[in-house]
């Protein structure tokens, strides 16, 4: 997911600027996921966890298998892209914060770790807004926060060696029923053909007589 | 069944999102309930209570709620929602910040973005970029949604006389505190709100050549809007961006210039009533959703439609 690439990218970076130590990269779904987290390895972060889950999951179940990882695993900063680009739901990373208890950063343009807290720019409606956060948190990724890296061959074939540990989701006693059903997808209603004119002045008549817009 | 709406405000007025928000709860059916959290919120919730179709206002106004921090907004709503049967809020910035905590907070799946009210427990919404519409159902005891502005026609501001009650409830997480904010400043109108929208694209070239734009725009009264390909090029800043990742606009009018037309953008625009696209590339793929088609050199064609306004 784009806004996944983000987020491994500037993990990447925080620990090139030492301020992180240990990058870990986790993602729930079928085996075939490993590749996602290979090309993650590949990319600079430093180990792996597949929760293998083979049906779809929703953003509340996504959230409850990372919290259980985030349990485990004690970091001091959880980045997540700000939604995925399938089922456009932008909940996961909101939702782990409430889970964990941690404060929240979301939208991300610009994260700034300082000390015992980090300092998260946010896109918002009318501009930019700055918070800061006690650490650990949670902070999910817009599209302007960094530009991420392509992963060189020396990378991937190193990535090969690197540890991937699966797990699932009984062994992290996590419950994914859900109170949500797809009933249906229908493609959206098609927009009638339109037609071309020829110069500006048609476009205004067209404009203020047949489509009655100005 | 009583329906919690999050009202969203913001300089002491009530922003227009929450009037849809508050006609996809009247589509629902039952009691309408409207919560204004905030600092010195007392002129938003008169108005709140103005709206038609609430019935109960409840304001909780504390320190803590100040600048809608997630950390504390969200456990004052979810004490609240468990009395409710839905929790509505706007998929705005803030809607979109807060709601999936209070949902995880009540244990509770959320809906976001619903474009349409097909009965109490179903609704639909987009995914993949607005190319398919999903039907949803949900057997939360809270149904937490939040609502895309532009599927619902706003009720009315005025006509309503609600109750007023204060909210005693004071949540400080202590977790996270607001540093500071850069808002664009714009006379024209909010984007999601406009009647007509004229946006540019990578073909504009420059932010400077924007200015043509903001001509036409002020002729029509028009709210100004960017793809992303003009925002990443730094023409103009990021609140301009209509898209999937941007902003969803419906306006009557929709004038593309100078945007190929790409599926990230259109998942942004498609529902407007009426689209014009000028492009000088006939093929470009915005020609395949536009109502109107010119294929000219936008600097050529921006300054005579303007002239002809």
């Amino acid at each position: 997911n784009p806004f996944c690439e983000i987020a491994v990218e500037e993990a990447v970076r925080l620990k090139e600027k030492g301020l992180a130590t240990e990058i870990v990269v986790v993602t729930i779904g079928p085996s075939t996921a490993q590749e996602q987290l290979r090309t993650a390895l590949a990319l600079g972060a430093d180990r792996a966890i597949l929760v293998e889950a083979d049906e779809a999951l929703n953003s509340l179940a996504v959230a409850k298998l990372l919290k259980a990882v985030v349990d485990k695993e004690q970091p001091q900063l959880v980045i997540l892209g700000k939604q995925a680009i399938d089922s456009d739901n932008n909940q996961t990373g909101q939702m782990l914060a409430a889970l964990s208890g941690f404060a929240q950063g979301t939208f991300a343009s610009k994260v700034e770790v300082a000390g015992d807290k980090v300092n998260v720019t946010r896109e918002v409606d009318g501009g930019l807004q700055t918070v800061a956060l006690n650490l650990p948190a949670i902070v999910t990724t817009d599209l302007r926060l960094n530009e991420p890296r392509y992963a060189s061959l020396p990378n991937i074939m190193k990535a090969k060696k690197k540890p991937l540990e699966t797990v699932t989701p009984d062994a992290l006693g996590v419950s994914t029923v859900s109170t949500q059903q797809i009933l249906r997808v229908d493609a959206p209603a098609n927009r009638s053909a339109g037609i071309k004119v020829k110069s500006v002045a048609e476009l205004v008549e067209k404009l203020k007589n047949e489509a009655k817009v100005i | 069944m009583t329906i919690l709406v999050i009202a969203e405000h913001e300089n002491g007025a009530v922003a227009p999102a929450t009037l849809n928000t508050v006609a996809a709860a009247a589509k629902i059916g039952g009691d309408i309930h409207v919560l204004v959290a905030g600092q010195g919120v007392g002129a938003v919730a008169q108005a709140a209570a103005n709206i038609a179709g609430v019935s109960k206002v409840l304001v909780a106004d504390n320190a803590a709620y100040a600048h809608q921090l997630p950390e504390n907004v969200a456990p004052l709503v979810a004490q609240l929602g468990k009395a409710y049967s839905h929790v509505l809020a706007p998929a705005t910035s803030n809607g979109k910040n807060i709601l999936p905590r209070v949902a995880a907070l009540l244990d509770v799946d959320q809906i976001s973005e619903i474009i349409s009210v097909e009965s109490a427990d179903t609704f639909k919404r987009p995914i993949y970029a607005g190319n398919a519409i999903a039907t949803v159902q949900s057997s939360a005891a809270v149904k937490v949604i939040t609502v895309r502005a532009t599927g619902f026609d706003a009720v009315a501001a005025e006509g309503g006389s609600a109750a007023v009650e204060a909210v005693a409830a004071a949540h400080d997480a202590g977790k996270s505190a607001f540093v500071g904010e850069e808002l664009a400043k714009s006379d024209r109108p909010e984007l999601t709100a406009a009647k007509i929208v004229v946006s540019g694209g990578r073909g504009m070239q420059n932010g400077d050549n924007f200015k043509h734009l903001y001509a036409l725009a002020d002729k029509l009264g028009a709210g100004v809007g960017a793809s992303r390909a003009a925002v990443d090029a730094g023409f103009v800043p990021n609140d301009m961006q209509v898209g999937q990742t941007g902003k969803i606009v419906a306006p009557q009018l929709y004038i593309a210039v100078g945007i190929s037309g790409a599926i990230q953008h259109l998942a942004g625009m498609k529902d407007s009533k009426v689209i014009v696209a000028i492009n000088k590339d006939e093929e470009a793929p915005i020609f395949q959703v536009a109502d109107y088609g010119l294929v000219a050199d936008l600097f050529e064609a921006v300054p005579e439609l303007e002239n002809l306004l």
